[in-house]
């Protein structure tokens, strides 16, 4: 079928040519607000990640009996379970980790990757197609956190995983890691992604 | 007249099964984790004990001599207006005094429940010390109350008289500064702090050795006893 794409071509798709974030521009809240550093933007991008993938497995299992208009409602459902699951899961076993995240883990049961997908994918494919799918889309928004991760921790601290990577001389730039800094890269990053896929697809023309 | 399967309750009969499903996946998991969360708290609870009691600086200089106070916990009952509370309170003792005392209190905030600790002097006379365990206010605005300079502002307060919130300078003993944007969670901690020592302060001092009796006269007189834990 010409419109609904493969296994491959889900998973393919997931990394850059639909990135959640540089693309979709989608989950934009925990892109801001977690990426101060690379520990907790790696842990956020791991929950949103296995919260991404059980749903996607189990809103696929049961595509054949959602009824249209009580989709959403299970959809919410299957999220907010498995986000329970991990916010508990990291209080257990990386504690310090889930008090710096604090409430943003409970918010991933309102991040639109997960129900983008489940609506786009999940709720029409096969299992195959949606698990690859949502582990595509994880790569891709593990990328995009972890990259804008980067530029904020090593500017703003001169360490990378709290491993000092600039010379003690360097000033850090505090702005950031604080909001502002978060606003900032995401809008040079988002530029220079664009401006990559303009002069790619201009050679591609000629 | 509709047929049952048209009927909303049968349209929804995924809904509730899921539901079901999950809620009972959902306790699994509490039952599972919630000790090892709770065991977790408490490690965080004892760890901060020696800053709230003595302050962060002489804390310090005492795990560096290798030496550390030795902390025994004990349960305040209260009784207010027939509702009964229970406050977990730690004693801090070094090298055999008493050097402070630290109590477990929470109460509403903005957003959800704040939990924190509260550290007194020996005589609960002053405020030695404040530390947020759990709070899920918003951020950037009301979970600011996690942050130090805003807690120091406690240290050293009398416990004698109320603490009250006021926007901009602080000029009195009992005044704290409202976090701007946020005077709610701001209001939220100073309460649960001067409600804290209202009600244990009499009994963190002279540990009453009576209250069984005491108990049993005012359990008739209210005659109902709710548990407020």
């Amino acid at each position: 079928m010409a419109d609904s794409p493969t296994a491959f071509e889900r998973f393919v798709q997931g990394i850059l040519p639909e990135n959640p974030v540089y693309r979709q521009l989608l989950g934009l809240c925990p892109t801001l607000a977690v990426t101060n550093g690379m520990k907790p933007a790696l842990t956020m991008a791991c929950s949103v990640g296995f919260v991404l993938l059980c749903a996607n497995i189990v809103i696929s299992l049961i595509r054949n009996l959602l009824k249209p208009h009580l989709r959403i409602v299970i959809f919410t459902l299957t999220i907010a379970t498995f986000v329970t699951i991990a916010d508990r899961f990291l209080a257990a076993y990386f504690f310090q980790m889930s008090k710096t995240l604090g409430p943003y883990i409970p918010l991933i049961i309102v991040n639109c990757i997960i129900i983008c997908r489940c609506e786009v994918c999940a709720s029409k494919q096969g299992v195959v197609t949606a698990a690859s799918d949502a582990i595509g889309q994880a790569i891709g928004f593990g990328l995009a956190l972890s990259s804008i991760a980067a530029v904020r921790e090593i500017l703003g601290t001169g360490m990378l995983f709290g491993i000092r990577v600039l010379p003690t001389a360097w000033p850090d730039w505090v702005i950031m890691v604080l909001p502002p800094g978060a606003f900032i890269t995401l809008g040079l990053l988002l530029g220079f992604v664009n401006w990559i896929g303009i002069i790619r697809s201009k050679g591609s023309a000629k | 007249m509709r047929s049952f399967k048209d009927s909303n309750l049968f349209q929804a009969w995924l809904v509730l099964l899921l539901a079901t499903a999950f809620g009972c996946a959902l306790a699994g998991v509490q039952t599972k984790l919630g000790p090892v969360i709770e065991a977790n708290k408490t490690r965080e609870t004892l760890a901060k004990i020696p800053a709230l009691v003595l302050g962060e600086d002489q804390a310090q200089q005492l795990s560096r001599q290798k030496k550390s106070l030795s902390i025994t916990s004990r349960t305040i009952k209260i009784e207010k207006n027939g509702i009964k509370k229970f406050y977990t309170v730690y004693d801090a003792f070094l090298e055999g005094t008493l050097a402070g005392h630290v109590a477990k209190a929470s109460g509403q905030g903005y957003a959800d429940k704040i939990e924190l600790l509260l550290g007194l002097d020996a005589d609960a006379r002053t405020i030695t010390g404040l530390f947020i365990l759990d709070q899920k206010e918003t951020p950037g605005l009301g979970n600011r109350i996690i942050e130090k300079p805003w807690r120091n502002q406690f240290l050293g307060k009398p416990s004698a008289t109320r603490l009250v919130v006021v926007k901009g300078n602080p000029g009195k003993d009992n005044e704290i500064d409202a976090i701007s944007g946020a005077t709610i969670s701001s209001r939220s901690v100073t309460g649960i702090v001067n409600k804290t020592i209202t009600d244990i302060k009499a009994q963190l001092v002279s540990p009453p050795k009576e209250t069984a009796d005491e108990q049993e006269t005012s359990h008739n007189e209210n005659g109902k006893i709710k548990e407020n834990t």
